[in-house]
């Protein structure tokens, strides 16, 4: 059980970084997890040729997995270029978090890389036919 | 002390002996689905094994003995729900499939634009999404009773809610995640002083107290066998004899004709009519046995030995600092489900806490996303018990929590 919810992912929660959402953000995206209400918001700041995250903040609330995986995502991806994100997987996230996780818990971990990805692939879509 | 023999009620559910994560199996989760004992698991396993061929079509001694025992679990079920006769009784794979069912077949040939349904606030999805559709489809519009402040429905208003344009009222008898037991006589007398006809979900009060759908004079009644002891895939729509006559079939296929030409076709009479192709016939079987341990207790007792669980849940969680009982605190209205949440402690993250210990308990919205819109709750936590659970497993529970709040710091 302390494996579980060890001192690292109780520190993300209680002390989440990149939190708070970001005032002039290129791409703003929010889902939730429809089977236990996570929500989470990531907003992103491109550089000005579009290619790498200057900043990025995530928001939101649900339980410790979800809010604390998101958390260390933003860590992670901060100052990346965007071709580094595409390439980060479900694996990647479940090593950040660094615990094993029961089936429905990983839906928890993954909601944030969803939302970034997401987000991130709709602005690109957009960006492309405009 | 309890008003059942839960020691010896044990016995029969071998699963209460595996052990969870190392530790025994402390399962409070019945609400969602009941363990199985013995008598169901070798009903079902001695036709597998020694009798088993297709129910109605056979002439054969295999075929009619299914046939046979298929028909006394229609009756055995009639019986321990007081319906005037096997003929009211139709088997359908779950509650949620009878509530489908009267909600196409019902609904949609009596119900026009314009018509209402009224509901409450705290149905869960399977007696709330069906209406939706047909709300959407057919131009029909939604009303709901709502609920008071302690979780019980307000019926103050509901004479005012009851306007001409009611032709269906539909509520759970008891709430899957509040807990609340309602009278059913108190809506169904003054919906049927309208005409309007009353659909009851009985999915969390059959299987924890007596039911007598004549008494109740409910319309249409529906259940799941699973939560009853019984297996998956099995459940019940009662209805009242002139309306079962007077719905077109839900599902159309063999068994449930009269006859078939290339040119028309007539259908069987009822129940068969709602029953097309192959019936889950092993897992009737399986509900009538469960009902004949269900029955061979009493749900009296039943009833009594989850009353005085709930009590002791309640005297024993509002002890807990931070614990928020969510639904009635009197065990008189509330059935054997607790409902409540933690502070600043995630339900999904408790959920997975407790597990460790092994207490299975649910976390989430059940199935009742608009009471928790309502109640303004992301997610709860649910405790539910039956007749094998033991105060020591609340005990089990409360420490667990303790735990949980003390690794999480709260």
């Amino acid at each position: 059980m302390e494996d579980l919810y060890r001192d690292n992912l109780l520190d993300h929660y209680e002390n989440p970084r990149h939190h708070g959402g970001l005032e002039n953000a290129t791409i703003s995206h929010e889902e939730s997890n429809p089977l236990c209400g996570d929500r989470i918001r990531v907003d992103i700041k491109l550089s000005s040729d579009g290619t790498q995250i200057e900043d990025v903040s995530f928001s939101g609330d649900g339980c410790i997995i979800s809010q604390a995986s998101a958390s260390m995502l933003m860590e992670e991806v901060a100052g990346k270029p965007i071709t580094d994100i595409q390439k980060l997987e479900r694996q990647d996230v479940l090593d950040m978090v660094g615990v094993q996780l029961t089936a429905a818990r990983v839906k928890c971990a993954m909601l944030g890389l969803k939302v970034l990805k997401t987000g991130l692939y709709q602005y690109m879509v957009d960006h492309h036919h405009s | 002390m309890s008003s059942l023999d839960v020691a010896r009620i044990r016995k029969d559910f071998p699963i209460l002996n595996e052990r969870v994560n190392g530790r025994p199996l402390v399962f409070l989760d019945s609400a969602a689905s009941s363990q199985k004992p013995v008598q169901v698991l070798a009903a079902m396993e001695h036709i597998y094994r020694a009798t088993y061929a297709n129910v109605h079509r056979g002439v054969y001694w295999n075929s009619e003995q299914s046939t046979e025992l298929y028909d006394d679990a229609r009756c055995k079920i009639a019986q321990f729900i007081g319906a005037p006769s096997p003929e009211n009784v139709i088997f359908v794979r779950n509650a949620t499939e009878g509530l489908n069912l009267v909600a196409y077949s019902y609904g949609r040939h009596f119900l026009k634009a314009g018509d209402e349904v009224l509901l409450t606030e705290f149905e869960h999805h399977a007696n709330f999404v069906p209406w939706h559709v047909l709300a959407k489809e057919r131009g029909v519009k939604l009303k709901f009773i709502p609920m008071t402040q302690q979780g019980t429905l307000d019926l103050s208003k509901l004479d005012e809610l009851l306007t001409p344009q009611v032709k269906l009222v539909t509520f759970a008898q008891v709430s899957n995640v509040l807990g609340t037991i309602t009278d059913p006589r108190s809506i169904i007398d003054r919906a049927h002083a309208i005409g309007a006809k009353v659909i009851v979900d009985g999915c969390q009060s059959t299987p924890h107290m007596p039911i007598n759908v004549q008494a109740m004079d409910c319309d249409f009644y529906a259940f799941s066998g699973h939560k009853m002891l019984g297996p998956t895939g099995i459940g019940i729509l009662y209805g009242k004899r002139e309306l079962l006559e007077a719905m077109p079939p839900f599902m159309t296929g063999g068994d449930m004709i009269g006859s078939v030409s290339f040119e028309d076709v007539t259908w069987a009479d009822v129940p068969v009519k709602f029953e097309a192709g192959t019936p889950a016939f092993v897992e009737a079987i399986g509900l009538g046995a469960a009902v004949d341990y269900l029955s061979a207790i009493g749900m009296e007792a039943v009833r009594t030995h989850e009353k005085e669980t709930v009590a002791y849940a309640i005297e024993r969680m509002s002890e807990v600092p931070g614990a928020t009982i969510i639904g009635p605190t009197d065990p008189e209205i509330r059935g054997g489900a607790l409902t409540f949440t933690i502070k600043d402690i995630h339900p999904h993250d408790l959920g997975t806490l407790l597990d460790r210990e092994g207490v299975a308990i649910r976390a989430g919205h059940h199935c009742a996303q608009p009471l928790h819109i309502r109640l303004g709750l992301k997610a709860t936590a649910r405790a539910s018990f039956y007749i094998y659970t033991e105060q020591r497993e609340i005990d089990a529970l409360i420490e667990a929590i303790y735990k949980a709040k003390h690794t999480l710091r709260k």
